[in-house]
């Protein structure tokens, strides 16, 4: 079998490539090796309405499970600092569906999907790669001009190709979430929970759906006690009047990289979404991004096919065109991400004292010169924020 | 050598970390190869302690 363009994962990123592909005119297939696309989400669920939006993407009503106007953040003793406004609207989505969608319009465009497909390993033929692909019809062997790695954090058409994927612990979030029904809390809002003893260099987080909400957290191995699961069963245990009645219909488990993308391209391979590391570090949202990536790497695509050059050399572009979008705030977002992650509990009371809401959306777009002047006023934080934040 | 005990929550987290891709995820269960060399990543990695030594 051939086809112009093999695309590994039917994640958010996998089929925005498929659609993108397909309705170019590529021959394009896609290989997801689970049964059923959208389970078992690795994922909160949480996309803002704005940064979806700005993407041309207009998401389906049924893929919908939870409306958000805001966040509310929690200090260690409990404080609260609301964030509101146009830019913090949101959807908690559900994936099982979304994927589905998002997979059913690449069908529409043209694409081709197999499930129950997993790509077992990948060699050059001639000029193309040749992928080696366990299905339900057996073995195959499909050749592709272009291979496209959307295999999610787990990727192996990076390494296969050569590109170093490897997560670092240090930059890695290990994460465990039950999907509960029953949780008291107001669903107008994502809430969100900070402190060493919650969960070490992350956040705990409540992200409510229709009639369910997705409890969980994320943390870094080097300061945890114990793991992403016990800290979630002592968040649920030490919030009596949240979880009095919720009980857990799914568990979910997963890895996120909270770190500074490297290497995306090899001679005929594109790596997008989660197989590129390309996630916020500061909230770990990656869906946008995933989604993000996917159409800057399909322009690329597109020329460099019409050109006959897949080169690495050619298909940098996209790299560097991402390091335009990116580059600069990620940057600076990893320096905001090693500040927070050395705040002690008292720090983070300070810090819900002296920020507002608009503040802390600033903080997330990387803004970080009127952060640095408001803490500098504070001396218990003066040598932090001069090691961390400042150059 | 890693094992794998039934707490395995299929995340695939620990692929990703695995620096010589000793392990893969199938839909039944991930499988450690015989490239393990034993740093332990993944054990401190796992969310819910699945792996050990
Ligand atoms: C606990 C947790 C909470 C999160 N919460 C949020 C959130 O609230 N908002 C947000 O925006 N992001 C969140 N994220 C991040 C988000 O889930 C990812 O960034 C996003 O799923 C990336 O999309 P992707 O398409 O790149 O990869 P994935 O969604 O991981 O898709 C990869 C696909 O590739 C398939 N695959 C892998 N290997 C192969 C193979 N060899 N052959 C065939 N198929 C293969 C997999 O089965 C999978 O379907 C969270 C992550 C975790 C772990
Ligand atoms: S990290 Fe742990 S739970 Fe996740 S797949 Fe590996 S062994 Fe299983
Ligand atoms: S111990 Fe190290 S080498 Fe062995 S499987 Fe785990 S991460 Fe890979």
């Amino acid at each position: 079998m051939r086809v112009d363009c093999l695309i590994v994962g039917a994640g958010p990123a996998g089929s925005v490539m498929a659609e993108q592909m397909a309705s170019k005119g590529f021959t394009t297939m896609v290989v997801e090796k689970k049964q059923e696309i959208g389970i078992f989400k690795r994922c909160a669920e949480g996309v803002t309405k704005h940064g979806i939006e700005k993407l041309g993407i207009k998401i389906n009503e049924s893929s919908i499970a939870g409306r958000i106007r805001g966040a509310m953040l929690y200090s260690p003793s409990g404080k609260t600092v609301v964030m509101e406004g146009k830019e913090m609207e949101g959807f908690v989505l559900e994936r099982k569906i979304f994927e589905k969608w998002l997979a059913s319009k690449a069908i529409e465009s043209g694409a081709e999907y197999m499930v129950k497909a997993q790509a077992m390993g990948m060699q050059k033929k001639n000029q193309a790669w040749e992928v080696k692909v366990r299905s339900l019809e057996g073995m195959k062997e499909i050749e592709a001009k272009l291979v496209i790695g959307a295999d999610g954090v787990e990727s192996k058409v990076g390494r296969w190709a050569g590109i170093n994927t490897v997560n670092k612990l240090t930059d890695y979030h290990s994460c465990f979430q039950y999907e509960m029904a029953g949780v008291n809390i107001d669903k107008n809002y994502i809430h969100i929970f900070f402190g060493n003893d919650v969960a070490p260099c992350g956040y705990a987080w409540i992200f409510p759906k229709e009639f369910s909400a997705n409890v969980g957290l994320g943390i870094l191995e080097k300061k945890a006690k114990m793991k992403a699961f016990d800290y979630v069963r002592k968040f649920i245990e030490e919030h009596e009047n949240i979880f009095r009645n919720a009980q857990p219909i799914e568990a979910n488990a997963g890895g996120v990289p909270v770190a500074h993308f490297t290497e995306m391209t090899a001679d005929g391979v594109m790596l997008v979404g989660d197989a590129a590391q390309l996630v916020n570090p500061i909230h770990g949202g990656g869906i946008t991004r995933a989604i993000h990536s996917s159409l800057i790497a399909s322009e690329v695509a597109e020329n460099a096919m019409n050109e006959g050059d897949l080169s690495k050399e050619r298909l940098k572009e996209y790299e560097m065109k991402w390091e335009e979008e990116y580059g600069e705030k990620t940057k600076k977002l990893m320096k905001l991400r090693n500040f927070l992650e050395k705040l002690e509990d008292k720090d983070f009371e300070l810090l819900a004292d002296i920020l507002q809401g608009e503040d802390i959306f600033q903080l997330t777009q990387a803004k970080l010169s009127f952060f640095i002047k408001k803490v500098m006023t504070k001396p218990s934080l003066l040598g932090l924020v001069k090691k961390y934040l400042m150059d | 050598m890693v094992k794998v005990n039934e707490k395995c929550m299929l995340c695939a987290g620990c692929v990703g970390i695995c620096p010589v891709d000793a392990i893969t995820l199938y839909e039944t269960g991930i499988y450690i190869d015989e490239k393990c060399i034993g740093c332990g990543a993944c054990i401190r990695f796992c969310p819910v302690g699945a792996l050990e030594e």
